[in-house]
């Protein structure tokens, strides 16, 4: 019997036979810890016995959460992540650097095949490489910096194939907040989702990441792609080392193959309190809305800006709207101000901030006022995610999200986003 | 060992925002400090209410969202025994297990608020006291079982300095 992703990779890193079910302790490629988990992670260490950092060099620590720091509690568990990345030699990104997950790929710490954990839930966002990378907490993340392995439960998988094409103002985003819609909160637990089909393909790597990001919020262990052409260009202009990639067996064995048509899609919603109550924007259509988020490990690249910028262009956000924006690195921001696609969203009345994920986890940065609706891209719209627990997520796509901003109410983006027949070019806005 | 306390029951789908929101957890390693914020925005009288050695008893689900180990943590500093529920999110239950709080996995239907109960971990026998009804619960894979016996997994290194689980292994 032929092999999934996940358990090929848990096999050549683990140096058995892993199949779903066993259990194996293998080893890691690179070990990610954000400023929510890496502080307790240090404290629990430190109990542990550790002394020293097992790989220095395959240890990322990121201070995105909270960043820059709002208060003086948080200001002294940086200074512990600091002073430890020093005492340790592993490498420290300090605040404007940008969001975990971004920064993770984008500084070429993941490829093909890899083996990767991050104490952060949404560390599934690299199997758009490829790689097998899973959430974990701050205990498994410090055994793995003392000893550079974990041990794994080798998960059953779940083949998602996804067929057809995406029309035009429909994005990844719609297409995982289907998903999910349709996979339930914990419709995956325990389990690796594969993420296959042409509309897949048809996808940017940045559009790819947004899908497997969001795979935890069906309670999926790993989110993982096939590695293609678009794979290998991207990872090679920031990876340099080796790398194997990946693809199942034509036998492999899947808990489940569930088939989708993108071509039938609508713009999708995620209503308050649910990342799994999704449904087709016109169902809430005119809902009004006080603050829209663009941002976030989710949504916060140079695409999702520029989608923004697109639709924003020329005009002027809703005099009731608060929006903000977060590129989600330093190197998206630049990027961003260096095509104009900044200006355009400061010219139309975003505020932009530091890149990191304030808004998203209620650190600071735009907590909402009682009985607010927010309309964001990120990936959790819990009742209190963004610190307080009267306000009201709804989760879009970036388009969606901007043209809500300009109108001051959920709207369908499509109507900003019309082509002239043939000719690719936006014939601009209603609005 | 038998634990006897009373239920505190909450629904499905029972997030770590809600254990523990992100707004008190990225500040303090204190764990006594957050866990005076414990469920608060499902009941924020919860704290109040725990008496030490109760159970949190939820639906599906329980501890979807994210990693922060702080949710255990803070359950546990509250005075919460284990946790019940119909079924765990999979960071939950390995950091509940890494951090010494047992998670119980069982039919939580027939569990009222303010029930007493009698867990028997080892024998994963569930005694509810006030109905007389006997649940079974689904016992933990034997690296789970191990890592909990040896008192957590930062216990497990301190006395191993390792990973030690190959007879665990299946």
């Amino acid at each position: 019997m032929g092999k999934t992703i996940a358990e090929k990779i848990l096999s050549t890193h683990s140096g058995q036979d892993a199949r779903a079910g066993d259990t194996v302790v293998a080893e890691l490629d690179h070990v990610m810890g954000q400023d929510g988990t890496s502080p307790l992670t240090i404290d629990v260490f430190r109990k542990m016995g550790g002394r020293t950092v097992a790989y220095p060099e395959r240890v990322s620590l990121v201070i995105d959460h909270s960043a820059p720091s709002p208060n003086e509690g948080v200001s002294s568990l940086h200074k512990l992540m600091r002073d430890f990345a020093r005492e340790q030699g592993v490498r420290l990104y300090d605040i404007g650097s940008g969001v975990c997950h971004q920064l993770i790929p984008e500084q070429g710490h993941v490829f093909p095949g890899a083996l990767v954990v991050g104490a952060d839930s949404h560390s599934c966002t690299y199997g758009a490489l490829n790689a097998f990378s899973t959430g974990v907490g701050s205990t498994d993340m410090a055994a793995a910096l003392i000893s550079g392995k974990m041990w794994f439960r080798v998960p059953e998988t779940i083949r998602l194939l996804i067929n057809g094409t995406l029309q035009p103002g429909v994005f990844s985003k719609d297409l995982i907040l289907h998903l999910v819609g349709d996979m339930t909160a914990d419709g995956a637990t325990y389990c690796a989702v594969e993420f296959a089909g042409e509309a897949i393909q048809a996808l940017s790597i940045e559009a790819r990441f947004t899908i497997t990001n969001m795979a935890i919020e069906m309670g999926a262990k790993a989110g993982l792609m096939e590695a293609d052409e678009k794979t290998l260009r991207w990872v090679n202009e920031r990876y340099h080392g080796p790398c194997q990639p990946v693809s199942p067996d034509p036998d492999a064995e899947y808990r489940e193959v569930r088939e989708y048509d993108a071509s039938r899609l609508e713009p999708q919603v995620a209503v308050p309190h649910r990342v799994d109550r999704v449904v087709p924007v016109g169902e809430v259509e005119g809902t009004p809305i006080q603050q829209a988020v663009i941002g976030t490990c989710t949504n916060g690249r140079l695409e999702d800006l520029r989608v923004a910028a697109r639709i924003l262009k020329g005009k002027k956000v809703n005099p009731d709207v608060r929006l903000i924006v977060a590129p989600a690195s330093r190197r998206v921001l630049l990027d961003a101000i260096a095509d104009g696609t900044l200006t355009t969203i400061i010219e139309a009345g975003g505020a932009v901030v530091t890149p990191g994920c304030g808004p998203c986890v209620g650190t600071h940065n735009g907590v909402p006022s009682n009985g607010e609706n927010v309309i964001s891209t990120a990936n959790r719209n819990f009742k209190g995610r963004m610190a307080n627990s009267n306000a009201f997520i709804f989760l879009a796509s970036p388009a969606t999200v901007a043209a809500s901003a300009l109108e001051g109410k959920i709207v369908d983006p499509r109507k900003y986003w019309q082509y002239e027949s043939g000719a690719g070019v936006v014939r601009g806005g209603s609005g | 060992m038998k634990y006897q306390g009373k239920a505190h029951v909450f629904g499905d789908d029972i997030n770590t925002d809600y254990i523990i929101s992100g707004k008190y957890k990225f500040k303090t390693l204190d764990m006594k400090e957050l866990a005076k914020h414990v469920m608060e925005d499902l009941d924020p009288e919860f704290y109040e209410k725990v008496q030490d050695g109760d159970f949190l008893v939820a639906g599906r689900n329980f501890g979807c969202g994210s990693s922060r180990e702080q949710a255990p943590l803070a359950l546990k500093h509250a005075g919460i025994r284990a946790v019940l529920a119909r079924s765990f999110a999979r960071l939950f239950y390995r950091n509940a297990i890494n951090t010494g709080l047992p998670v119980v996995e069982c039919d939580t239907d027939e569990i009222s608020p303010g029930d007493r109960l009698e867990v028997d971990l080892e024998a994963g026998k569930i005694r509810n006291l006030t109905t007389g009804k006997v649940l079974t619960s689904k016992p933990l894979p034997p690296v789970m079982l191990k890592i909990l016996g040896d008192g957590g997994l930062a216990a497990h290194f301190l006395k191993y300095g390792d990973f030690h689980l190959t007879g665990e292994m299946e």
